[in-house]
This record gives C-alpha cells, structure tokens and sequence, in this order.
C-alpha cells in the first residue's frame, strides 16, 4: 500500500462518503434514537409494543405478507417461464420484440403506474372493461375491493418490475453453452427436460437474487395502496401497509417515536435480507 | 462462437432440416401453447400503454362510451391539453420542472462523488476500503423506500422539510451508481496502465483526470440514466418533504387525481379535471422516461446484468 496513493483514496470517496453518512447512516441511527425514546428520555422497547398492540398493526402485517407471497411466487413461477420461452424463440426479432414488448412498462413507475391501473382497474374505462364485466365487476370500487388487494398490487408490481427480470434471466440463459443444450437435444431430451434439467439449475442464483430482492422491496408497499385509498375515498384502507402506518404515525399522530419504530422494524428486515445475500450469495463479490 | 458457427460444426456443415420434419401431434400442441402464452403476456404488458396513448385523444364521453382502443381526435388532444396546463394556473408545468430540477441536479452531483468514489474503490489501495465497499453493496441492495421515513425524521430534525434541498441530497445519495463505476473500473481499466502514467510523473489528479476518467464515458452515461429514472420515478420522498408548489410530477398527479369528479364525486373544487385529461397527464409524466426506455433499451439492459454475467 502507497502512502501517496492511499491519501489520494480518501479524497475520491470523501463526497460519497459524506453522503452515505448523511443519507444512509445517520438517518437509521436516529430512527434507531427516535424508536427507544420519548420526548428525548429512554423507554427501552416501549414504542415497539404500543405498535404491535395498535389494532390496526397486525392487519398491517397480514395485508402485507399476503401480498408479498402472491407476488414472489408469480414473479418466480411466470418470470423464469417466459424467459425460458422467449429465449427458445428461433426467430432472432421476434425474440427481441417479445423482450422489448415485456420490458417497457419498467419505465412506468411510482404515482404513474398505479394512475394508469386505476383506469385499467375500472370497469366503464377499462381497456379490459369485457374482462371486468365477465368476471362480475361492475365498478372500480367492486375491483379494488380489500380482499382482491394482494391480487391487485401484485398485478401492478409484475407489470412494472417482471420485465426488467424477464431480461436478466435470459441474459443469464444466454450463459448455457450451446453444446450442451445441443448434446441434451441429440440425447432426446424435449424443451421441457432440457428446462428442468438444464437451463433452471442455471439460474437458481439469479432466482435467489429476485426473490430476495422482491421479498425487500414488498414490506416496502406504500404508493399502490397511498393512491388507491385516495381515489376511492378510503375504501382501500389508508393503513392497509406498514409504511402507510408508520406515515400516519408520523403526520397524523405526530408520534414520530412510533413511526421510528415501524420503520426500524422494515429496515431490519431489508437489512438483514440484504446482509444475507451479500455474505452468502457471491453474486457481487470482485474481490 | 457465434450460434451458427457452433451449429455447423455440431452438424458437420449440413444445414438443419428439423424445423422442416413434420410436427408431432405433441408438439404442435407444444408449440400452440408457447404461442398462446407469448401473445398473452405480450398484450398484458402493453395494452394498458396503448391505451394510454389513444385516451388523451377523447372526450370524457367518449372515453366512456367507445371502445378502448378508438382514436378520438387531434383537436380533442389539444383540447385536453390546454385544460391540463391551464389547471391551477398551470401548476402542472411547474410539477415537470421540479422533477427536471430535481432529476437532473442531483444526477449531476451523483456523477461528481461517485465516479471518483468507484474509481478509487476499484483501483486505489487504502485503509477501510473494504468496509466501504461491503457496505454499498448492502445499501444498494436495500429498497431505496426503507430509508425514506427515517430521512424525513432526520430532515425535519434538521429544519431541512420544505427546501429543495431536502429532495436533492437524499437523491444524489446513489450507492448503485458508486457499484457499475467501481465494475466498470475494475474490469475495463488495468493498474499497469494507471501505473505507467505514474511512473512517467503523473500525479494522482491527473492520473484519474486524464487516464481513467476518458475510459469512463460508457459508465458515466449509465449511472446518469439509472439515477435520472429513479430519481423522476420518486414518490415516497418528495411526498413527505416537500409541499405547495415544490412538488414533483410524481406527487402532483396524486393531486390531480382529488380533482377528478369520476374519482372524488363530492370534490370540493370547481375546478374539474376529466378522465382524458388525467390520462394525458399520466402520460406527460412518464414520458421522459420511456423516450429513455425506448432508446436505450440496451443500455440500460447492460446496466441491469452489470452484478453477475462475467464471473
């Protein structure tokens, strides 16, 4: 290690250390500070237990994992189906127009996304109205009804997020030597064989990444519910989530002890999933 | 080796003929049924986009009582146009101009700290390195929305809600961009390289200034576009701290919404917004985004696959 050299290691991630603290560090340490105290004096757990007893916490809790199970299991099941399809597809631009076609809706997201599934999600405008009204819905608000909510979100989270993972996977399909895929052929195996012994135990690890990834990022659940709540006056709960939960804390209640507490509980999670993999998966390590 | 290098090799030179054998019963229905699923999905992902498009050409009427996929008209286009940006003395108009602000200056300081940051992350030894670097990976891989509540409870400790401010910096915190910069460095630029330049008396500065940083213009063009569709697609954070007319598009189409009869039938304002018009605006506000989408598709692609294709 040169002396020189290393000073000069310092200088060039000063800037982003700086706001790694700011932005990353420091704010998990006073959520940290904010979930143990209040008004400043230390009340050991006290904040985590008033959550788990608010009534409306273990709802929360439900509504959210009920969707994130939906929603793994779909983007695992149907993700790795279609880039196994698309990636048998002979024809060199169908292939690549299937993958466009299923990749663009990642560059609708956030408030827009769920916007334009509020319209695709009403009967009288929806460009799926026939369907709608064959399946007994008559209005948005028949739709979004809270026992077909984990159904919806995951909808609207595959639409926008499977493409980019539909991409990944066949980038990763595109790893198989041809040879084998060849040799698997002329030994007699069919497509499906050939997937189920070949192709899928090459993408366990990319597997894993989506769903560790996806399981994070579905405790996360707040826009979806946020916008739908406001366009249906309410019908969809506006503590239908845990961030929904910790952002009424926080505004309506201004118990920001109680909202600290919610959101260290969803950051130990992301945390620890996170952790996890990157200590165990391998996925990212260069060194 | 390409496919078809490989293939003739395989089949010693004979052109394939497999496609040509007649189908089995079993796999006619094989190929029927990849087909059907093919066409499904295709029209699941992108019919909600058309429709969409040919929304803002109707009137509310007819948006409700025509087929989806009709096209109205030009002159109802613009008719729902006007009343978008004349809404609320054309807030809207300032909406996209804070996303734009706010995209594009937080990319700006991105870039400044993280090109340096993965540089020397992938190509300088020094002390801590490896702490740094293990916990961006683990930062990058937590969804940026856990850290938005703690950054509005920080914020507001620190008097910052309301501010610009308050929007950028947590923006132009960018771990992921920090990750391609330090791939990107460690596998495209060699030491040695670095290590003649030093060796012929440059400094440090210049080392990074004019040996690495000409390399980088791949890497800087990648980081600038995933930190720009992710900071336009924020909602969460500039939903808590900011307000009035500092809010994004993101934020402001939620607005929009409180003003739609069809949504709000009691709403209070007399200013009405119809369905057409909230769908332009839907469509207004990620346009930016797909034009990226639609002409770096492969760009962004080779960003996605960055973490894992060459091991």
């Amino acid at each position: 290690m040169n002396a020189g050299q290393s000073r000069y290691g310092y200088v060039f991630v000063s800037g982003y250390t700086l706001l790694l603290l700011a932005f990353g560090l420091l704010p998990t340490l006073y959520a940290l500070y904010l979930s143990f105290t209040r008004n400043g004096a230390f009340v050991g757990v006290d904040n985590f237990v008033r959550v788990f007893g608010d009534y409306r916490f273990l709802p929360a809790v439900m509504h959210v994992a009920l969707y994130v199970l939906f929603w793994l299991v779909s983007l695992i099941v149907l993700v790795v189906v279609l880039a196994i399809v698309v990636h048998g597809i002979r024809v060199r631009w169908l292939g690549n127009t299937a993958r466009f076609l299923f990749y663009i809706p990642g560059a609708i997201a956030g408030a827009s996304s769920v916007l334009l599934w509020l319209f695709v999600l009403d009967p009288s405008v929806s460009p799926v109205s026939a369907l709608l009204h064959a399946m007994g819905y008559e209005s948005l608000i028949n739709v979004v009804a809270v026992g077909n909510l984990p159904v919806v979100f995951t909808v609207i989270a595959f639409w926008a997020g499977a493409g980019s993972w539909i991409v990944i996977m066949y980038g990763a399909l595109n790893n198989v030597p041809v040879e084998v895929m060849e040799a698997a052929r002329i030994d007699g195996a069919g497509p499906v064989q050939t997937a189920w012994h070949i192709q899928l135990p090459m993408l366990t690890k990319w597997i894993s990444y989506m769903g560790v990834m996806s399981l994070a990022a579905g405790t996360q659940l707040f826009v979806e519910p946020k916008i739908l709540a406001q366009a249906t006056k309410n019908i969809v709960p506006e503590d239908y989530s845990l961030n929904q939960l910790a952002y009424l804390y926080a505004f309506r209640q201004n118990d920001f002890s109680g909202s600290a507490a919610i959101s260290v509980m969803l950051l130990v999670v992301a945390l620890g999933l996170s952790a996890i993999f990157i200590f165990r998966g391998k996925l990212f390590e260069r060194d | 080796m390409t496919d078809q290098t490989t293939r003739a090799i395989v089949t010693n030179g004979a052109p394939r003929r497999r496609e040509r054998h007649a189908l089995t019963p079993g796999q006619w229905i094989g190929r029927a049924v990849v087909v059907l699923v093919l066409l499904v999905f295709a029209a699941f992902f992108i019919l909600p986009i058309i429709w969409l498009v040919l929304a803002p050409t109707k009137t509310n009427s007819q948006l409700l009582q025509e087929g989806p996929f009709s096209f109205g008209s030009f002159d109802q286009l613009a008719a729902n146009w006007n009343e978008l940006f004349a809404f609320g003395s054309g807030v809207f108009t300032t909406w996209m101009g804070n996303s734009a602000f706010y995209s594009f200056t937080a990319l700006v300081i991105t870039l400044i700290v993280s090109v340096p940051a993965g540089y020397a992350l992938a190509l300088i030894e020094f002390k801590g390195r490896r702490l740094l670097l293990v916990t961006t990976l683990i930062v990058m891989l937590i969804p940026n929305t856990a850290l938005v509540l703690p950054i509005f409870l920080e914020l507001s400790a620190a008097k910052l809600i309301g501010s610009p401010l308050a929007v950028i910096l947590p923006f132009s915190f960018f771990p992921f961009g920090v990750y391609l910069t330090y791939i990107y460095f460690s596998t495209a630029v060699s030491r040695d390289l670095l290590n003649a330049a030093r060796i012929d008396g440059a400094g440090e500065v210049r080392v990074f200034a004019q040996v690495a940083m000409p390399l980088a213009t791949p890497v800087i063009a990648l980081v600038g576009f995933f930190s720009f569709v992710a900071n336009w697609n924020n909602y969460f954070l500039p939903f808590l701290v900011v307000g009035g007319t500092k809010i994004p598009v993101q934020v402001g189409l939620a607005n929009l919404l409180a003003n739609v009869p069809a949504f709000n039938p009691t709403t209070a304002s007399s200013i009405v917004i119809q369905l057409p018009t909230l769908a332009l605006a839907t469509l207004i506000s990620v346009a930016p985004i797909l034009l990226i989408f639609l002409f770096a598709q492969r760009f962004l692609v080779e960003g996605m696959t960055a973490g894992g294709t060459k091991e």
